[in-house]
């Protein structure tokens, strides 16, 4: 795959805890401007992965890159350039959202006007105009999760990691989350996504499967399907994750 | 240096501790609480010396004795047993602390009399032991003036300089406000990183460019705050409650304490960055600040410690805040007579800030 259009690209990328490989030498590309699905059970390695990108972890071994930086020797670049929304709750609950987003927008270093505008359309796309001065850990899970996703974004990143970003929502809360996934996506920006949810992995360009901290299979949704033969996701996710040894 | 965003967190911090429903009031009331009822409980005065005497002797020199003893402030004769045992059977039971035997024929020989006290509680038994002794000697000597013979003069004149009355407020009063810099300015930063692990907010900071450095100083610079709020609040209270006003300069109570703030609560933070939860950090914490409080000569003189343990105060921070404070606060020492100490205290705290900010890590694991 060409530089130009890459946006993660990682080589043989291992995270050993001691004599536990949580991340076993997996091999993958991100394009830009794609939702890059991330799937696999409890304790597959996931997230361990996912901080390895983020510079929040530093790999064991092998090699990578995210937005164009090392991911080993680079860290603080690439925090620059992308967005990170964890499956814990990231905002300080007792700030209000309007000083939620003024904070984050602060850190990535937004100038005044800039955090302005940023923070009105923001307020506008998630449909909290009035909601400004609330406690943010007044709001419902559902909502907190938008405002999240919102701080991870505001600096407009080329990438944004998000990390089982609808866990404890109702299904129609976790489509609403996923429109604006849709909408950052369709204005350029790379999103890369773990989950179990099977029904979000229809959602995404590509999906990598990891079973015991390895990929077991790459490939957009309806070519996994066709590949081993099964009508949902669901299916091809027992197929693909029948030999799992971790449990939960 | 990103300033903007080391404002942006400050007021973060600013926001959350007003929020909190116990820490801004337990900032102002744990003082106050501690000023207001401390002082006036913990004190080494040592009074109603409860004595027993065994008289033998039943001589006029004997009775006044006694009656002198019930006279002098600090000392109550509860009892007069007859036999020695019975008065040893008296301390047993906790209702005389020193005993106070006169044998037979003490007024004709003048022989020697016997003084016991109970070392259970040390200071009690010491003070009272003394108290006795010296009431009984002026009793001799007032016999002996009377009766026109010679006697050496009184014992030497005591003046105690700096506290003249000896009140044991005066001493305590700076000690309070040491203790207090130690446990706010100590656990209120440990305890707010910690808890920012707990709940995560930690990892969306550090996937932020946010530099260490900026980020631990957003956790350090509201306890420096919090350290000038407590002594202020230390300083009102000791000089409108108990008239203990510091006898020199405001400045350099101010600046000492800045720099304590920033040993503890620098220590604090480096304790929160190697802890993984709240129950850790807390523990570790306790071991510092008991350490810290008993070997500081917050209670007892360093100057009485043995040779080594002196030695090992020069590693415990709170010993020079506390020299400083007792020094301005009781004798006005100016910051000439305190400079070794200020330096001291400036390179614990530049230590404390550099360990916080280097064993703050944004990545984990090699």
């Amino acid at each position: 795959m060409n530089g130009n259009d890459t946006a993660i690209s990682v080589n043989e990328l291992t995270k050993k805890f001691g004599e536990f490989t949580a991340v076993d030498h997996i091999t993958f590309s991100v394009r830009k401007g794609e939702i890059f699905g991330f799937l696999g059970a409890n304790g597959a390695g996931k997230t361990t992965a996912m901080r390895m990108l983020c510079g929040l972890s530093y790999p064991t071994s092998g090699s990578g890159t995210v937005a164009g930086f090392d991911i080993a020797s680079q860290g603080e670049q690439i925090k620059r350039r992308i967005g990170y929304m964890s499956q814990k709750f990231s905002l300080y609950g007792d700030l209000t959202v309007e000083q939620n987003l003024r904070l984050f927008s602060t850190i990535y270093g937004l100038s005044d006007a800039e955090i302005k505008s940023r923070m009105a359309a923001v307020m506008e796309e998630l449909d909290m105009s009035g909601m400004a001065r609330s406690r943010v850990k007044s709001l419902p899970v559902g909502w907190r999760q938008k405002l999240a996703f919102a701080a991870a974004t505001i600096h407009n990143p080329d990438i944004v990691f998000l990390d089982e970003p609808t866990g404890g929502v109702d299904p129609v809360t976790r489509r609403r989350f996923w429109e604006l996934i849709y909408r950052a996506s369709s204005r350029g920006m790379t999103v890369f996504v773990t989950t179990h949810y099977l029904d979000e992995a229809e959602y995404c360009n590509r999906i990598s499967i990891m079973v015991d901290g390895r990929i077991a299979a790459l490939d957009s949704p309806a070519a996994l399907k066709q590949k081993f033969h099964a009508e949902t996701m669901d299916a091809v996710f027992r197929i693909v994750a029948q030999d799992a040894q971790r449990s939960e | 240096m990103q300033l903007r965003t080391l404002g942006a967190l400050l007021r973060k911090e600013l926001v959350m501790i007003l929020h909190n429903p116990l820490i801004p009031r337990m900032i102002v009331a744990l003082p106050v609480m501690a000023l207001l009822v401390v002082p006036l409980v913990a004190t080494f005065d040592v009074k109603n010396v409860e004595v027993a005497v065994v008289d033998d002797d039943h001589s006029q020199l004997s009775r006044r004795i006694v009656a002198d003893l019930d006279a002098s402030p600090e000392l109550v004769v509860t009892a007069l047993p007859p036999t020695h045992a019975e008065a040893i059977q008296l301390v047993e039971q906790g209702r005389a602390d020193v005993v106070l035997s006169i044998p037979l024929h003490f007024e004709r020989n003048l022989s020697e009399i016997d003084v016991e006290a109970n070392g259970v509680n040390a200071t009690k038994g010491m003070l009272g032991m003394q108290y006795v002794v010296s009431s009984v000697g002026s009793t001799l000597r007032n016999v002996a003036r009377e009766q026109g013979r010679d006697v050496a003069a009184d014992d030497a004149s005591v003046i105690y300089r700096f506290n003249p009355t000896l009140n044991f407020r005066h001493y305590m009063v700076p000690a309070l406000m040491v203790f207090l810099v130690i446990m706010i300015c100590g656990f209120l930063p440990a305890l707010n990183l910690v808890s920012e692990k707990e709940t995560g907010t930690i990892e969306a900071m550090n996937v932020t460019p946010v530099s260490r450095t900026v980020f631990v100083l957003s956790k350090l610079i509201p306890f420096w705050v919090t350290g000038l709020i407590v002594v202020t609040v230390g300083i009102i209270i000791g000089s409108t409650v108990y008239g203990v006003v510091p006898a020199g300069s405001l400045g350099g109570i101010y600046l000492a304490t800045v720099l304590l703030s920033l040993v503890m609560s620098g220590l604090g933070v480096t304790i929160a960055n190697k802890s993984a939860t709240m129950l850790q950090t807390i523990f570790v914490m306790f071991a510092f600040i008991i350490i810290f409080q008993l070997m500081g000569g917050l209670l007892t003189p360093i100057g009485s410690m043995p040779e080594w343990a002196q030695c090992l105060t020069y590693a415990i921070p709170p010993r020079f805040f506390n020299e400083i404070m007792r020094a301005i606060y009781l004798k006005g020492a100016g910051f000439g007579e305190l400079r070794s100490q200020f330096l001291w205290l400036t390179v614990y705290a530049i230590l404390a800030v550099t360990c916080a900010a280097v064993t703050y890590k944004k990545r984990s694991g090699g």
